[in-house]
């Protein structure tokens, strides 16, 4: 693919976006020299969690090593300096997703504990017999949490089947959208298929229907520029661990007054005006909805990714994707007996597939050998899975420093499977 | 205690013993996978039918399922029919049917498995999930030896 290659070699004093020198990048990721059973290391599993560049891992140590300790509490210089920085990571999420404001962005540990956030504080307004619609490439952390309301309050959930090349069918969709519609929950990528959704239009639909809607962005905010002002998103949930940052450290958007209106999901400390016996005020959010001493050092490794991210640019991310993404489509095509799931015209970099006659488990043991790590199973996603008919399936999802080289040694590894199970 | 041999003579520490050397004399993991494989393709075929809810095994990441029957005889022993979608997990079936395959419920018992399999070094070649896999597919087995021990076979 020539536009990957030229994105490689970038010509000399070039400093602008379009200047993605993915071996610069691949420089900063020390896990990315490790070897695996003998072989270099090729990272193709992204979309279950990013690897980490030292930007992320310094900022994380310094703060460990020279100015760690609670935030919002104490009147000491150590507390009030590492709660200024944890609070400008706010800032820092706000614009990474457009928000009006920081005090719009909820820290959490990740999507699932956002959508459960939302399930409880805004779900549980809901009465039995409102609906909540999702769709049918769901990730379980957007099914489940629906079906728990389900059983509380006894709300019903519908369903929006995809289309065969697993796009989102829209005409589906508005034709469930009803006076009971109260939320509507909708991944913004596929983490099996790749499928971008066209979240403005679904976001459009629903608003026009007097719902409201929750977007899954775990897999969109690291493959591309998402603007929750444009989208005029609801809710829109993110986790730092697969934006190249630390786990258990992600955030939840919502419209400032939608969290207005919330009462609190967990209750503990941090997230209080004035507790007594007999009553206990909140404070505002979003600190309401921040209980407990929350990850601290995680947040601050969140910044970092971003800083990290935002130096490279998220349009030169996109587009050396873009070329990454053409490129496996191309060459995994020609693999004979090898399918590919997930054909949307809107795709991310995530590819999913099987072989012919060759369980996924089988593959991702076999490829493991050739210092290949890809996902295999069922992604979180059996109802999808159902859907195409599969136990299961083999998923290499590339990052911004996966290269053409990643995706030959990975056919490479699969010809190898295929002469082993052949 | 019961006797250590069965009906072929040999006893469960020398069948894994035999299943050690075949194994480590194959020093590639290639060719141990291969040979993994092969012993997989040679599995006694299970009836579909058989292949239910109750028989599926849990715990494993792609689909396995194991049933057994009572050989009359003196000791009574069990005979073991097990599959899998996956064809290394087929293979691992057919190690574990080497091994307990024709035994009584007793001997099945107190097999020293996980020693074998750690001398087998099946765990440096399996993931985490196929290693748990493979561990389920065990408990299983002793699980159905224990119920026909009580049952007395």
């Amino acid at each position: 693919m020539a536009s990957v290659e030229t994105m490689r070699t970038p010509t000399a004093g070039d400093n602008s976006v379009q200047a993605f020198d993915v071996e610069r990048v691949r420089a900063d990721f020390p896990v990315l020299q490790q070897s695996v059973h003998g072989k270099p290391l090729t990272y193709l599993d992204s979309g279950a969690s990013a690897q980490k560049p030292k930007a992320v891992l310094e900022a994380m140590d310094e703060v460990y090593r020279t100015c760690y300790a609670n935030v919002h509490r104490g009147a000491y210089y150590f507390s009030q300096h590492l709660t200024d920085r944890y609070e400008s990571v706010r800032t820092k999420v706000a614009g990474l997703l457009n928000a009006a404001s920081d005090q719009e962005i909820v820290f959490t540990r990740n999507v699932t504990e956002a959508i459960n956030l939302v399930a409880h504080s805004f779900g549980n307004s809901l009465s039995a017999g409102d609906e909540v619609i999702i769709s049918e490439m769901e990730h379980h952390a957007n099914i489940v949490p629906w079906q728990l309301l389900r059983d509380r309050v006894g709300i019903n959930l519908k369903v929006v089947p995809i289309a065969d090349d697993g796009s989102f069918r829209l005409d589906a969709y508005e034709s469930m959208l009803g006076p009971r519609t109260r939320l509507v929950a909708i991944t913004h990528t596929s983490n099996v298929l790749g499928t971008v959704t066209p979240m403005k239009e679904i976001i459009r639909l629903a608003h026009k229907a007097g719902a409201l809607v929750l977007v899954d962005g775990a897999q969109a905010v690291v493959h591309s520029k998402v603007d929750v002002r444009d989208l005029d998103a609801d809710f829109y949930a993110f986790t730092g661990h697969k934006l190249y940052g630390p786990t258990a450290i992600g955030a939840l958007y919502a419209k400032a007054e939608l969290l207005k209106e919330m009462p609190p999901f967990l209750g503990g400390g941090d997230m209080i005006r004035s507790v007594s016996f007999a009553e206990t005020t909140y404070a505002d959010p979003p600190h309401r909805f921040e209980a407990g001493t929350p990850p601290i050092v995680e947040a601050i490794g969140l910044g970092a990714a971003i800083d990290y991210v935002n130096g490279i640019g998220m349009e030169a991310i996109s587009a050396h994707e873009a070329g990454l993404l053409a490129y496996a489509t191309e060459r995994l095509s020609a693999v004979e007996g090898l399918t590919i799931y997930g054909r949307a015209k809107e795709k991310a970099a995530i590819v999913s597939f099987t072989l012919d006659g060759i369980h996924p488990h089988d593959i991702g043991t076999i490829v493991d050998r050739e210092g290949v790590a890809i996902r295999v199973g069922h992604h979180c996603a059996q109802p999808l899975m159902e859907r195409f008919c599969v136990p299961a399936t083999a998923r290499a999802s590339m990052g911004l420093y996966n290269t053409t080289d990643d995706i030959d040694v990975l056919v490479r590894a699969l010809e190898k499977v295929k002469e082993l199970f052949g | 205690m019961t006797d250590p041999t069965t009906a072929d003579g040999t006893s469960i520490d020398s069948r894994i013993e035999e299943l050690i050397g075949n194994f480590s004399f194959l020093d590639d993991w290639e060719d141990r996978f291969r040979y993994l494989i092969d012993l997989g393709r040679k599995l006694e075929p299970m009836d579909e039918a058989l292949k239910t809810e109750e028989t599926k095994v849990r715990g494993c990441t792609s689909q396995v399922w194991i049933v057994d029957e009572v050989r009359p005889g003196s000791p009574p022993t069990l005979h073991f029919i097990a599959d899998s979608d996956a064809h290394i997990v087929k293979g691992l079936i057919a190690v574990l049917m080497e091994i307990y395959d024709g035994r009584t419920p007793e001997e099945i018992l107190a097999a020293d498995i996980k020693g074998a399999i750690g001398k087998l070094g099946f765990e440096q070649h399996l993931s985490p999930n196929r290693a748990n896999g493979l561990f389920s597919m065990v408990e299983r087995i002793r699980a159905l030896a224990a119920k026909e021990a009580a049952a007395g076979a």
